[in-house]
């Protein structure tokens, strides 16, 4: 079995023409939007300081050099009428991606995404499309706290009509994001702040990663781990850790959330007989919540399910609390292990060990 | 000229919070505070002017660059450093940070970190405030960014509406992060935005602390007296630091550091103290000095929260 020490390079991704190049995810996210912004002149790119000197943490670098105000622009605090702006660009014909620094910013967007994007296409009798991607961010540690570490994307999981991803390396990340730029509906993209300086091997020229197929992102047999967003990189971490313990964890990475490709979780989770889903949101009514009770629905035989998530409780900012507010590589091996051998001694996975690199790396005030 | 106490009084808090904002920034790089700062290193004298003619009960509501507020209201020092050093003494044990401050003794109303979210609650603080009968105001400070959403507009228009004794306050740094008001804001007349809800107006131009204190006094006044409803003010101001974090940014090229220059030409922290003897200058910065060490070393000895406070207080 390989392993994959170094995370998401080691999964993703056929060979480009132009052969492999290791790349950031936050570099990937630039140039899917430029190479889209070339061939299609009706992609634009706005939201507040996707112009600005920090470039959304880079992710919209050189995009304004290249491409001119016109096509490139920052908007007033203005969150709720912008998103409508988006939607009606769209439905004129026009491909906007509307880039929101921080996932809970989509909270002042609510009514126009789900009582406008989602249903346009439905309640107008097909007549119209809302071709636009809503790009955001999960944050994480540095005391963020309550308003700016939140992952929401359950919620838009729940209303049909819109598309959810959450690539979680770079190689996803561009395949994604051009796959949602040429989408003809609403697509809520799902960034992670921590994710943005992980590299992966991606292909120079433009692809597309089709919504609804996962990746298998470690093969194993004992019990198959589903991590979502940047909880894929922590399962690897923790895949690891169990390995060490004569465990082997099969990784899946859904990638897209709407659509699901909920037939790799349950070959995968059928054939180990344990299922273990980590979000980087809350379990309760979240997206592991939906796999599980799909799971549940669906198996034709016994499996034990289990879910992580964030503590049912508001991110606190006191460092101590937030690290118990987060599931992490070693909680998640000792309760996959748990799911495995319940008679087996207390475990402490070396922490050391467990962490992860982005951890240790990432340092605030943002 | 003002009495030497008042005087004395209006540069103990300019001072503070300058001093107390310094010495965040001083401690920041150790990595000892964990939390996202926005300073209001420049910004000192809107606070002040606004908050000098409040009474205690009086109630004001900030925003994530809530320090200054906070102090001018008399918010509790050990308890603000504690809270961003994310310890359990802190105002908001630990859970908050530098963008939740709180005082709920102080009536300082919690401060949110998704911009102009609390201006429509201190005018429901306004409308239980009315209902209460007793004189006391709410005052809302915000930056000129909270002024692009919509919900800024409702509130004026049911504040007035109602005749709500509110007092807005619009803190015109110029930016929204790195962006300036010419990307955002089709016409620079704020003050007629707000007049059109049927509000009084001010606009003061110059950052000086007295002459927005007098504006605030007068308002204020009048609104105790239910003999006016809301009233709006805008006060030029200037950010010092970056928006976020300890450090100056004139590299990254979005404002020319003359601006700063200009603007430090009529620092009120300096002018006010200057008008004070050089005795009693001394003794409120020697004061000062005590105080905010007392603070640090507060935050540094308290304990961290215990782990059974992680899911304490998600509901009442
Ligand atoms: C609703 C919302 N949108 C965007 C942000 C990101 N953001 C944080 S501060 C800020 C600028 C606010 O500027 P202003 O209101 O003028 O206040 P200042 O920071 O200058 O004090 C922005 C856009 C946010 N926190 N909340």
């Amino acid at each position: 079995m390989s392993t994959p020490s170094s995370g998401p390079s080691s999964g993703p991704g056929p060979s480009g023409k132009n052969g492999l190049r290791t790349l950031k995810y936050v570099d990937a996210i630039a140039e899917a939007l430029a190479q889209e912004m070339e061939l299609d002149p009706s992609v634009f790119l706005f939201g507040l300081d996707v112009d600005d000197h920090k470039a959304i943490q880079g992710s919209t670098r050189g995009l304004l050099q290249r491409f001119g105000a016109e096509r490139v622009f920052t908007t007033p605090l203005s969150e709720d009428a912008m998103t409508g702006v988006a939607i009606g660009a769209a439905m004129a014909g026009m491909r906007p991606v509307h880039v929101h620094i921080r996932m809970d910013f989509l909270m002042l967007c609510m009514n126009q995404l789900v009582n406008i994007a989602a249903k346009a296409r439905y309640m107008y009798g097909g007549q119209v499309k809302v071709p636009m991607v809503v790009r955001s961010m999960i944050g994480k540690s540095w005391g963020q706290g309550a308003q700016h570490s939140q992952g929401l994307h359950s919620m838009f999981m729940h209303v049909p009509g819109l598309k959810v991803v959450a690539p979680s390396n770079a190689h996803d990340v561009k395949g994604c994001l051009i796959a949602a730029i040429r989408d003809d509906n609403p697509v809520i993209f799902v960034e992670h702040r921590l994710l943005y300086g992980t590299e992966a091997n991606v292909p120079e020229e433009p692809y597309v990663q089709e919504f609804g197929k996962a990746r298998v992102a470690r093969k194993g047999k004992d019990i198959t781990l589903v991590g979502i967003s940047n909880m894929l990189v922590e399962c690897l971490r923790a895949a690891e850790l169990l390995h060490e313990a004569g465990i082997e964890a099969e990784v899946i990475d859904p990638i897209s959330l709407v659509p699901l490709d909920f037939a790799t979780i349950l070959a995968s989770a059928s054939r180990t007989g344990r299922l273990l889903v980590v979000d980087n949101a809350w379990t309760n009514c979240g997206a592991s919540a939906e796999i599980l009770a799909r799971t549940a629905e669906s198996a034709d035989r016994a499996i034990l399910m289990r879910r992580m998530g964030f503590a049912p409780t508001t991110c606190p900012t006191s460092p101590p609390l937030e690290a118990l507010f987060y599931p992490n590589p070693a909680t998640i091996a000792t309760q996959a292990r748990r799911m495995i051998e319940p008679k087996a001694p207390e475990w402490d996975p070396n922490s050391e060990r467990a962490k992860l690199a982005y951890q240790t790396q990432f340092r605030g005030p943002f | 000229m003002l009495p030497e106490a008042d005087l004395a009084r209006i540069y103990r808090s300019l001072r503070l919070i300058r001093r107390a904002e310094e010495e965040t920034a001083r401690i920041y790089p150790s990595d000892r505070i964990k939390s996202p700062v926005h300073l209001a290193i420049g910004q000192e004298a809107v606070a002040t002017g606004i908050c000098d003619p409040l009474r205690p009960e009086d109630v004001v509501a900030p925003t994530y660059r809530s320090h200054a507020l906070y102090l001018a209201k008399g918010g509790s020092l050990r308890g603000m450093m504690a809270e961003m050093y994310g310890k359990a003494t802190g105002v908001a044990a630990g859970k908050g940070g530098s963008m939740h401050l709180i005082d709920a003794a102080r009536h300082v109303l919690g401060a949110s970190a998704v911009v102009g979210t609390t201006i429509p609650l201190a005018v429901g603080y306004a409308l239980a405030l009315k209902r209460e009968g007793k004189g006391r105001v709410a005052v809302a400070l915000f930056g000129d960014g909270a002024t692009e959403e919509g919900v800024f507009y409702e509130s004026l228009n049911f504040a007035s509406l109602h005749r709500l004794p509110v007092l807005f306050v619009c803190e015109n740094n110029g930016f929204a992060i790195h962006t300036p008001l010419a990307k955002r804001w089709a016409s620079e007349k704020l003050c007629d935005r707000a007049a059109g809800f049927g509000l009084p107006t001010t606009r003061i131009a110059d950052g000086d602390v007295l002459a927005i204190r007098e504006s605030a006094a007068g308002y204020v006044e009048k609104m105790r007296k239910r003999e006016s409803g809301p009233a709006f003010m805008e006060c030029l101001t200037y950010r010092w630091r970056e928006h976020v974090g300890p450090a100056e940014d004139y590299d990254a090229g979005y404002r020319p550091h003359s601006d700063l220059e200009a603007w430090q030409k009529t620092d009120q922290v300096a002018r006010i103290g200057g008008m004070l003897k050089a005795e009693a200058r001394a003794k409120v910065d020697a004061a000062i000095e005590a105080e905010i060490a007392d603070a640090v070393a507060f935050a540094e000895q308290s304990p961290w929260p215990d782990p059974k406070e992680l899911t304490a207080d998600v509901y009442a």
